[in-house]
């Protein structure tokens, strides 16, 4: 009987996976086919792209052959690279969007004040009528405690956040390109004691060596840039280095010291062009890096003194109303994540973009 | 050859040495052991002339050339360009001495700077040693030295990643001959093409030496490449010269037990005699050359190696006219069908 029973009960287990079987070889199949309909249609889609952008460049490249020669190489390599960055639509958002930042602060005087108020001056009159308002049309961004438009203030912050994310990378990045091209070039105990020292400035936690470093030269925003630009130099060296070493062994370069190059112009024709895209590309990136400390130290009270706006100084006055006006942390904080998402993406699109082999892929 | 004989080579190499010493790291800072890539070759080429160097990989026939082109130092012996020792020429005179001697490398991806145009590339070298002062003249011979590679001169301002790999090696032969140099040392040259453009870039290479009476000293890893262009074939074993022939000596006549081990390995297209034919198959690795053996360096994997080879290191010498040979038994065994293309 047990056993009858058993047996049942295997039949009814085989019956099952017979048709479990089935089920998923059919699923497979249909699975299968989807896959070959889709990757039909993205091969078509890739042929048309293809056949676009060769073309694109055949017109590009008759174009300059009709013109003299060699006069506008350069010209042509950069307007290749444009017209790289310019197919990628993430990094044209990113670039779109960072141009806007930069625009609506460069001219916020002229229109922001008039439109809403001044960022830092307290309405005196009628504060506790004026504060903490929820968005609207007269305010799109609502009002903060003290009764300060949140809008103006995100774009008069936008000012002290780009000017903190340009010129610290620019300060880290002349540091850092002088630093790695010495290490390079120079080698032996030049090479060690400059990466050393860089390993020893990578090791300290960065955000806390800010700090110790505005204690130092005291709390100010142009003391921020000094801060973050020194300390970013290590990264930036690094890259520099490891790409001209790479450069470096390329048999091009011993082409043209087998042709009797001088070393400026193995240097400045063929070591520098090709490494230098890598330090771009991460500066880009590095833009964001430092809008992001700018926001952490004014967020602890180092950076930008009050009442001065800034996207980080906005959240730390703002969390204490998170529950009920959440807009005074949401609104600089999407200020932040927009504007480090957007150099990010652009530096992603860069890196494509100079990169000339590319191209043929 | 007799002409060739009767006239002053145009290289003369004599106990070229290179050694690379070994680094032990940062902390010891001292060195204690060396490779040595390059040991006492010698060997000379006349004007117009080609010399194969042949030998497998990490011979030092790479190390050979880029010691001559003075990319890297030489450790010992001298280099005589037209009578002139170049090994250490310095600064005005070895830039001198660079326009009159061109290299072709290997990588044909590697060689050209993919920044550049291939017209900037081939001009490069006129624009150093400031040949043609004049743009549109420069311009002009560029698109000549792009025609008569066998490129387009239309596609002058085209990137090398625009190119296949031999085209790009056209590219990098053209930029070789800007200077009409009378030496061009060939690294490879075709080694890393697809055989049937082999065939074409070694055509060229012949044609272009016709045209031009350059010299070349052409290093290869293969030996029936280098019977296609090399009047005068040199073997090369971990650093030493073994053989050293006009090619229709050394591929009919090997003397050396390692030259007729790479002859018998050359596929032949008759099956027939392919089938039949006596093939040495060399067993074992090449020793390092950071402690080659002692004595004869080939004495590890040689069939016929005695006690004396293990002891003493033999001499290059003349087995018969114009061939020599480093093997204390050198003695010709032809290999069947080597000397098949003859």
């Amino acid at each position: 009987m047990a056993m009858l029973k058993k047996k049942k009960e295997a039949s009814k287990q085989n019956l099952l996976s017979k048709q479990l079987k089935e089920g998923t070889d059919k699923a497979f199949a249909e699975h299968e086919e989807k896959r070959q309909a889709a990757s039909e249609v993205k091969s078509a889609q890739h042929a048309v792209d293809e056949s676009e952008r060769h073309a694109d460049y055949r017109t590009e490249y008759d174009a300059v052959v009709g013109l003299e020669a060699g006069e506008n190489t350069t010209r042509t390599l950069w307007s290749d690279a444009w017209g790289r960055l310019r197919r990628n639509k993430l990094a044209i958002i990113g670039a779109v969007w960072i141009l806007i930042m930069v625009l609506v602060a460069l001219t916020a005087d002229l229109w922001a004040p008039q439109m809403l108020g001044s960022p830092t001056a307290i309405e005196s009159q009628d504060m506790a009528s004026l504060s903490l308002l929820p968005p609207s049309l007269q305010h799109p961004f609502g009002t903060d405690m003290l009764g300060r438009d949140v809008l103006c203030r995100v774009v008069y912050g936008a000012r002290i956040s780009l000017a903190v994310g340009l010129l610290a990378t620019a300060i880290s990045s002349l540091i850092g390109l002088v630093m790695g091209a010495l290490a390079a070039f120079y080698g032996g105990i030049w090479d060690t004691i400059i990466m050393r020292l860089a390993d020893i400035f990578l090791a300290f936690p960065y955000t806390l060596f800010v700090i110790v470093m505005l204690a130092v030269l005291g709390s100010g925003i142009q003391n921020v840039f000094i801060a973050i630009g020194i300390l970013g130099w290590p990264s930036i060296a690094r890259v520099f280095r490891s790409a001209i070493l790479s450069v470096k062994e390329n048999d091009y370069v011993d082409a043209a010291r087998s042709m009797g190059a001088s070393d400026r112009r193995i240097i400045g024709r063929h070591i520098f062009p090709n490494s230098v895209a890598s330090v771009v590309v991460y500066a880009t990136m590095n833009i964001g890096g430092a809008i992001l400390t700018e926001s952490a130290l004014s967020y602890l009270g180092m950076g930008v003194t009050p009442p001065n706006p800034s996207w980080g100084a906005m959240i730390q006055d703002g969390q204490a109303y998170l529950a009920t006006e959440p807009w005074l942390m949401l609104m600089p904080g999407l200020a932040i994540l927009t504007t480090v998402l957007a150099f990010t993406l652009l530096g992603d699109g860069l890196r494509d973009a100079l990169d000339v082999k590319m191209k043929d892929a | 050859m007799t002409k060739a004989a009767s006239q002053q080579p145009i290289l003369k190499v004599e106990h070229l040495t290179k050694e690379f010493p070994i680094n032990n790291g940062i902390l010891s800072g001292r060195t204690s052991k060396k490779v040595s890539a390059v040991d006492d070759v010698s060997f000379e080429i006349a004007p117009g002339e080609t010399l194969g160097l042949v030998g497998e990989s990490g011979c030092g026939k790479s190390t050979t050339g880029r010691a001559i082109m003075r990319l890297t130092s030489p450790t010992g012996g001298r280099v005589l360009f037209e009578g002139n020792d170049i090994a250490r020429l310095k600064g005005r005179k070895l830039k001198e001495m660079r326009r009159n001697m061109q290299f072709i490398f290997q990588d044909p991806y590697a060689s050209l700077n993919p920044r550049m145009t291939i017209g900037e590339i081939v001009s490069e070298p006129l624009v150093i040693h400031n040949v043609m002062p004049n743009r549109s003249e420069r311009i002009d011979f560029v698109r000549y030295l792009l025609d008569i590679v066998g490129l387009n001169p239309e596609h002058i301002n085209r990137y090398p990643h625009e190119f296949s790999g031999g085209q790009r090696q056209r590219v990098g032969i053209a930029r070789a001959f800007a200077l009409r140099p009378r030496l061009i040392i060939c690294d490879e040259p075709v080694s890393a093409l697809d055989v049937s453009i082999q065939a074409q870039v070694l055509n060229l290479l012949a044609r272009l030496q016709k045209e031009f009476g350059t010299a070349y000293l052409f290093i290869a890893h293969d030996l029936s490449v280098v019977q296609h262009i090399s009047a005068k074939v040199a073997v090369m074993y971990l650093g030493t010269l073994v053989e050293h022939s006009d090619y229709l000596g050394l591929y009919a006549e090997p003397y050396h037990p390692y030259t007729q081990a790479l002859l018998s390995a050359i596929p032949l297209p008759n099956p027939d005699i392919q089938k039949k034919r006596n093939r040495i198959i060399l067993q074992g690795d090449p020793p390092s050359p950071v402690d080659p053996p002692r004595g004869c360096r080939f004495h590890t994997r040689c069939p016929i190696a005695t006690e004396k080879c293990t002891k003493e290191r033999p001499p290059m010498r003349e087995v018969t006219k114009d061939h020599y040979c480093a093997c204390w038994h050198a003695k010709p065994y032809p290999i069947k069908g080597s000397n098949i293309a003859l």
